[in-house]
């Protein structure tokens, strides 16, 4: 049941009608009144016309998963009526435009409908044609705020700050909110029974997608140079990126201290990183699940030849195109062993907007200290989608971690240099820039070479390279971040899960606690695993294993790399593009529990 | 790729070159390619361009792809790195080196199947940048590595070893560098060295992408009755348009020809092209004239020799993407960091 400060609202809207700024203007208002929110956007794949939602979630516990629930149904989409009366949960309340009698919303008993001619008011009220589309979404947020008690002056003060220097839009706003608001206050029943109640709850959060948020920490972990081809939902990293460096990293002259490439594909994208990586630069690319199966080829090879690369696979609907607009989890087991041969790749798992920014600049001191690709995967949820966090912070103090590069005086005091020894002992060889000292070159090949870095066939030295990068692999284990885990008192199971498994695990631990029912979690943060998820595997004899895909992957590869058993390890999957709930988590493993006593 | 290594032997009655580097500083490993294989020849011709217009090896930067002729990069200049990518991407790989170091020399060595197959979207896409690279593709009409199958630069007509014709069009890479806006386009023969090395030194030269077609024989699989890349054929058949001389920055240009047949092209760097023309009809200056000028050629079997188009002083890679001096790769983090402050900064807005 919602009550003040706990409820649900979503927004049933046509694509391309302008929804986007009223639906961000309902969620910031709510931030601002301290009530922690979550907004998330079910787009199509599609620039006009087709159905589009916008759901908002104040939480005053703090919950930023999907709720399940639909307490408030905005439903300005008449070929969605049907669905969104459907999908409202029962008692709650149904907005719709009654410019045009509705007779179909008229058929569920237990719940509340509500009509506003939004319509009619914003033609009788504005002259432009595309004002009187946009201004109805302006006015539904003023029903909203009176349906809720929001605070109008918030209102008021976000829209002076988006339209600071479009004067006549900002007045066709404040109109239109008032035009909804007031309409509601005579019309409807105001307040409903629950509503908005100013808290401070966020304290010192901002709203940030992660998109925006891993673009950041390319800037800050110095990376000079993006290779990229657009793909949904990948494409605002490099829009950012594009823009903070825009801001931070043009002369006054024009020079820029940085360089993106749109490159004509994703095949061509890599190589261009690979390209700059082997150069001496810190190089990226953003990419999606098909572009991951493009760059399949050029990631081995520089897994085998040894050269950083970061990767950040916002992960969508798959397989193949799938729904290039929904969210899953689905590229786990093709990025950790992406490309022919033996081939293993280090990937890293942000499960909110800080941790793509910090994330973002461990990848690239990982790759460079492991002279290999580093993979971060996100997902659509946490790329694309407004999420209240932790603010980011930085530490002046960093320095990159360049890794083991030899320069141009270390080299002139070699007798000779040879790229693929392991002289240190932890499998990660030795590298040089080109052009830095003619002592220091060396052949980047693909094909079979010696621990000298020269051509090979023979068996012995091929074999030798390929086990000296195991033992870098494993190397890897010990450097690459731990595992986030929390324990709880008299837990007899395990929770794990990565990425935005997150929130709807952390909100379900606390609903099964609330039942009686303790368990411990582990949020993996990296591949490969490291000794902390092979304990926890060992220490407990049943664990949930929860991810956004059919086919169980992260649970594959815990039996695969981490020493999970098949009989111990429970698979808890959602795979349908939405987010997933806190619910769906509860009653697999409410079920999974009444089957085990059963048995 | 050669695993064997050359001996260096020097001699000091070699010549030395302004660096005081003699052509030994710029060989690389021994060749395992076939004996007699046109690519060597073009290994030589490159040895000498780069030994001659005193290059330090060990600033070059030498990149292939897959296939006989990506293993060249392996034979010359030892003391530069190398990259032999993955098949037809060694233009994406040269555009992230290029783009964050512009100060080394790029050499791409590629060939017709690297090229113009699998490649063919990368190569069109580097010379649309126009990367600041030196471009060849070793060209032999054929698949050596995998014995002997046509490649997309066959001619229609031709015949494989084995007799199978040929009847697919071929695509000819200096046609589609001068249609794709490359500002450099010239074709070599492996077996002329005299024409090769000018063309060579010029393309090193010129700033932007030099696209240079090298036709190479295959003496195993294409140099047989009925090829159109074969020794025989091309030497029968070659029509050099003119005389390319290359002339350093401060030789003066002396016109030894009548005005009118000569052509000046001014490169970057100070040096120039001297382009003494055989043929009146021809000016390697028209982009439009230099693509009808060949189809019409090719139309009678010849095989149009030389510099073919060449526009200098087109913005490069570099300078469209309004980089500095410093290489990328060479700028001081703290240049690139924003810091705490500003983060903090750019927050406030997003509450």
């Amino acid at each position: 049941m919602p009550t003040d400060n706990e409820f649900t609202i979503r927004i049933a809207n046509v694509n391309g009608t302008g929804s986007a700024s009223a639906n961000s203007l309902l969620m910031k208002t709510l931030y601002r009144m301290g009530i922690p929110v979550a907004g998330k956007n079910y787009f199509p794949s599609n620039i006009q016309g087709l159905p589009t939602w916008y759901e908002v979630r104040a939480s005053q516990r703090g919950y930023l998963a999907r709720s399940g629930s639909v307490d408030i149904a905005v439903a300005m989409n008449a070929e969605t009526y049907q669905r969104d009366l459907r999908e409202l949960t029962s008692g709650g309340y149904l907005l719709y435009d009654s410019t045009w009698p509705r007779r179909e919303v008229l058929r569920r008993e237990d719940v509340h409908i509500l009509g506003v001619p939004l319509a009619r008011m914003c033609n009788e009220n504005f002259d432009n044609a595309r004002a009187r589309i946009l201004m109805k979404n302006i006015a539904y947020v003023g029903v909203l705020a009176a349906l809720l008690e929001l605070d109008l002056d918030i209102i008021r003060e976000l829209l002076s700050q988006t339209f600071a220097r479009k004067k006549p839009l900002l007045e066709a706003n404040q109109i239109a909110i008032g035009l909804g608001h007031d309409y509601a206050r005579e019309h409807l029943h105001c307040p409903l029974p629950f509503v908005a109640r100013s808290m401070d709850g966020p304290g010192s959060k901002i709203i940030i997608d992660g998109n925006t948020a891993a673009a950041l920490g390319c800037v800050y972990a110095g990376a000079t140079f993006g290779a990229w081809y657009p793909i949904t939902p990948s494409t605002s990293l490099m829009d950012a990126f594009r823009s903070f460096c825009a801001r931070f990293r043009t002369a006054e002259d024009g020079t820029r201290e940085y360089c993106v490439i749109q490159a004509e594909d994703e095949l061509a994208a890599i190589g261009m990183v690979l390209g700059a990586g082997w150069n001496g630069a810190r190089a990226f690319t953003p990419t999606s699940g098909p572009g991951i199966s493009l760059m399949s080829e050029f990631l081995g090879y520089g897994y085998y030849a040894e050269i950083p690369a970061v990767l950040f696979d916002v992960q969508r609907v798959g397989p193949s195109t799938g729904m290039p607009t929904r969210t899953q989890q689905g590229d786990i087991l093709s990025c950790a062993y992406a490309s022919h041969g033996d081939t293993r790749h280090v990937l890293l798992f942000p499960s909110n907007p800080k941790e793509c920014f910090e994330l973002a600049a461990t990848a690239f001191d990982l790759a460079e200290r492991l002279q290999t690709p580093v993979i971060v995967l996100s997902d659509l949820d946490l790329g694309m989608n407004d999420w209240m966090s932790q603010e980011l912070t930085w530490d002046d103090e960093y320095r990159p971690d360049r890794g083991k590069v030899l320069r141009s005086e270390q080299l002139e005091e070699m007798e000779a240099f040879y790229r693929y020894l392991d002289v240190d002992g932890d499998g990660v060889p030795y590298r040089t820039l080109p052009g830095e000292h003619p002592k220091g070159a060396f052949f980047t090949r693909g094909s079979g070479h010696n621990m000298y870095g020269g051509y090979t066939e023979n068996a012995g030295e091929y074999q030798e390279v390929l086990d000296r990068l195991r033992r870098k692999w494993d190397h890897a284990a010990s450097i690459v971040p731990r595992p986030e885990i929390r324990t709880a008192p008299g837990a007899q199971a395990g929770m794990i899960t990565l990425g935005t498994g997150d929130s709807a695990c952390r909100e379900a631990l606390d609903i099964l606690a609330g039942r009686g029912v303790a368990l411990d979690y582990m949020k993996i943060r990296a591949f490969p695993f490291g000794e902390e998820v092979e304990t926890f595997l060992k220490e407990h004899k049943r664990v949930y294993v929860v991810e956004q895909n059919r086919d169980a992957q992260l649970r594959t590869l815990l039996i695969n790399e981490a020493g999970g058993r098949d009989e111990q390890l429970v698979e808890v999957l959602h795979y349908n593009g939405m987010p997933m709930a806190a619910t769906s988590v509860v009653s697999a493993v409410e079920a999974d529990m009444l089957r085990d006593q059963a048995a | 790729m050669s695993y064997i290594a050359r001996p260096k032997v020097s001699h000091p009655a070699l010549a030395r070159n302004e660096l005081g580097l003699t052509m030994r500083d710029y060989v690389g490993g021994m060749s395992t390619l076939c004996a007699g294989c046109g690519h060597d020849s073009i290994t030589g011709a490159l040895i000498q361009a780069a030994f001659e217009l005193s290059i330090p090896p060990h600033r070059m930067g030498k990149l292939s792809g897959i296939g006989c002729s990506s293993k060249t990069p392996a034979y010359f200049a030892s003391s530069s790195h190398g990259f032999n990518s993955v098949h037809g991407r060694m233009p994406s790989v040269s555009t992230g080196a290029a783009a964050v170091n512009g100060r080394l020399q790029y050499i791409g060595i590629s060939g017709d199947g690297d090229s113009l197959s699998i490649g063919i979207g990368q190569f069109v896409h580097a010379m649309r940048r126009n990367l600041n690279m030196l471009y060849l593709i070793e060209d032999n009409g054929v698949y050596g590595l995998t014995k002997g199958q046509f490649s997309a630069s066959a001619d229609s007509g031709s015949t494989a070893k084995r007799g199978e014709v040929n009847e697919q069009q071929p695509i000819d890479p200096c046609l589609l560098a001068i249609a794709s806006g490359c500002g450099f386009v010239a074709r070599g023969f492996s077996g002329d060295r005299e024409q090769l090395v000018p063309l060579l030194k010029a393309g090193l030269s010129h700033r932007g992408f030099a696209m240079i077609d090298v036709i190479s024989p295959c003496v195993t699989f294409n140099d047989h009755e009925g090829s159109t890349k074969s020794y025989r054929f091309t030497r029968e058949n070659a029509y050099p348009i003119g005389h390319t001389d290359f002339i350093p920055p401060e030789v003066e240009i002396r016109a030894e020809v009548g005005v009118g047949e000569t052509q000046q092209v001014q490169l970057h760097g100070g040096s120039s092209i001297l382009l003494r023309r055989l043929d009146q009809e021809y000016d390697a200056s028209d982009r439009g004239e230099a693509y009808a000028y060949l189809s019409r050629r090719q139309g009678k079997g010849e095989v149009v020799t030389g510099l073919l188009y060449v526009e200098e002083g087109a913005p490069d890679m570099h300078a469209l993407a309004r980089l500095g001096d410093t290489p990328l790769a060479e700028l001081p983090y703290e240049r690139l960091c924003p810091g705490s402050a500003a983060l903090a900064d750019l927050q406030d807005r997003l509450r």
